[in-house]
């Protein structure tokens, strides 16, 4: 086992849910340490960190902050818990089991840029982590760890949980913003960045969970400590989401660089008996799939998997054994996101809907030959054309699981069922 | 003609006081009144809160279509939504779903004769390593088979 448990250690005790149990190990004591240091040491202490954004795009977070106007324009923490990426169910557990370690991070990052009001925009369904916030967040206000002159240190920092209400694209910074402004959850064109203009046009941070975690354990051991885990463009530890086809799926805290096939053989326990790794998902749903002679070059962090055309994304690591139809799985994703695109932008409406009918017509035995160029087609004019990465994140699988595994998609329009698994689409989902 | 109760327009008007900008209060006051009325809602409802919260009613129309957990159309006393997204759908979400509704004599998004069940396929909840998985109302159910969901939904009377 080698799990490096920076933010995760106490998790598995059920008092570290309660401010008590979260102050007996120590909770709390970074807010002291960071009231005693000035804000742009705090930002410096992040910058050094070299900590990326946990969420997906894995953008540098002290560069994230930095790009605040530097006035005393009134400003937002906007803690993103809109869990969303297929595959991704960390930030549900650190709510659930640590909901006074994101409180803190919250604080803590709040003083660092001087924003005094913030929002924890969790997806709606999410009903437990919700209630766990809540019930932190009214220990922390009755102890004077939220809310006017926090600890005596004159700052001021009022917390609240906003729930959404079931759309994926909530999960974009931007998306979220207009949710919370009580819109359409849809994306808004940057420039400006919501640094300058978020919500309600005042500048505003969004953060993912895991990320805003972080921040605590960087101000307590410092950047360098923090350092000394993972690599050197990508630093520290990040939790992992492993599922699918293995034999001890969870969420697992390993240095970032960490091998892929280890976190899949020695944290995951492996393959079920009987069967052979055919390929991996390594960051949600949106990644570019690998298959199992790339999973063995593999290397958690951010360069290692670009280097293989794919990416670290949310960390969400999803494991298809030799069982599994790769054109019935694509057509589970394909499905995903014709059902999740806003509909704002005309690439990503129109072509998210016809990766979806192109697909699931070869999976009904429809297909035509053609029609497996026609998907390359259709996913290639979707990239880079539209007002944020949604469209590229349903084009990316589609391109990755065609070209990779083309034969089967191949012997699908061909044969009119499944390479592997021997029967049609009907057969197989009745 | 839809009313909310004394309490249900208290936290409307409650949620109405707590942003910034009121629109903010939308997706609160439709669950607030999705609650209510038996876990949909329908135009006259949007109505009603259109009139309480004072804001146009297409403002609110637009926020409701949007968001999947507003539902449209009636449903059980038990929602029963079975992730069917790539995690579960690699270790039998989707046949668990289809058991289901042949179990009760249902197909999706259709209320059993009883009024007790509507089973929905819904995109990830977030319990990828837990799959597969179904969320009743509120609560999650996880590490299924067929059989062990099935059992849990018979005692929900």
């Amino acid at each position: 086992m080698s799990e490096v448990k920076l933010l995760t250690e106490f998790y598995h005790l059920p008092e570290y849910q309660t401010l008590a149990g979260y102050k007996a190990k120590g909770g709390y004591e970074t807010l002291h340490k960071a009231f005693k240091m000035q804000p742009q040491q705090i930002i410096d202490e992040v910058k050094a960190s070299g900590l990326r954004g946990r969420g997906g795009a894995g953008f540098p977070t002290g560069m994230k902050w930095g790009f605040l106007p530097k006035n005393g324009e009134p400003r937002y923490l906007l803690c993103n818990a809109d869990e969303g990426e297929p595959g991704t169910f960390k930030d549900r557990m650190m709510m659930e089991r640590a909901p006074h370690q994101l409180i803190e991070g919250m604080i803590i990052s709040a003083f660092a840029i001087g924003s005094h009001k913030g929002y924890i925009y969790v997806r709606g369904e999410y009903v437990f982590p919700i209630e766990c916030l809540n019930k932190a967040i009214k220990e922390a206000y009755a102890a004077g760890l939220l809310g006017k002159n926090i600890l005596g240190s004159g700052f001021d920092f009022d917390l609240d949980v906003y729930r959404g209400a079931g759309a994926y694209i909530c999960g974009e910074e931007t998306g979220m913003i207009s949710s919370l402004e009580g819109l359409k959850g849809q994306p808004k064109l940057k420039p400006p960045f919501p640094a300058v203009q978020g919500y309600l046009r005042k500048p505003t941070i969004v953060n993912n969970v895991e990320t805003l975690a972080a921040v605590t354990y960087i101000i307590k051991d410092g950047a360098q400590t923090y350092r000394k885990h993972g690599t050197e463009k990508s630093a520290g530890t990040k939790l992992f989401s492993l599922s699918g086809n293995v034999m001890t799926p969870g969420n697992y805290e390993v240095p970032l660089g960490y091998s892929l096939m280890d976190l899949i053989m020695k944290e995951g326990g492996g393959m079920k008996p009987g069967r052979k790794l055919k390929a991996v998902i390594p960051g949600g749903s949106s990644a570019p799939v690998l298959t199992a002679e790339e999973v063995a070059k593999a290397n958690l962090d951010y360069e290692s998997l670009a280097g293989l055309g794919t990416m670290l994304g949310s960390g969400a690591v999803i494991v298809i054994d030799d069982s599994q139809c790769m054109v019935d799985m694509l057509g589970v994703l394909t499905h995903f996101y014709a059902h999740e695109s806003c509909g704002q932008c005309t690439p990503c409406r129109e072509g998210t809907g016809w990766l979806d009918k192109i697909l699931h017509s070869i999976l009904e035995g429809r297909g035509r030959l053609q029609d497996i160029d026609l998907l390359i087609k259709v996913a290639d004019n979707m990239k880079g054309k539209t007002i944020c990465a949604l469209s590229d994140a349903a084009a990316l699988p589609v391109l990755s699981f065609v070209t990779k595994f083309r034969d089967e998609f191949e012997f699908y329009v061909r044969e009119g069922r499944s390479k592997v698994k021997g029967t049609t689409y009907a057969e197989m989902h009745h | 003609m839809f009313k909310l109760s004394d309490s249900g327009l208290a936290a409307v008007k409650s949620e109405l006081a707590r942003y910034e900008a009121k629109e903010s209060a939308i997706i609160p006051s439709l669950y607030v009144a999705q609650k209510e009325n038996n876990g949909f809602i329908t135009p006259d409802i949007i109505r009603h809160l259109s009139q309480v919260m004072d804001i146009p009613e297409a403002r609110i129309n637009e926020v409701f279509k949007f968001y999947t957990m507003f539902n449209q159309k009636p449903v059980g006393k038990y929602h029963v939504q079975v992730c069917t997204n790539i995690s579960c759908a690699l270790e039998g979400g989707r046949e668990m779903a289809s058991h289901i509704c042949h179990e009760l004599g249902v197909k999706y998004n259709e209320v059993t004769a009883d009024g007790r069940f509507t089973v929905s396929k819904v995109e990830c909840l977030g319990s990828c390593g837990t799959a597969p998985m179904m969320q009743v109302n509120d609560t999650y159910h996880e590490k299924l088979t067929p059989e062990t969901a099935m059992n849990l939904l018979r005692g929900m009377k």
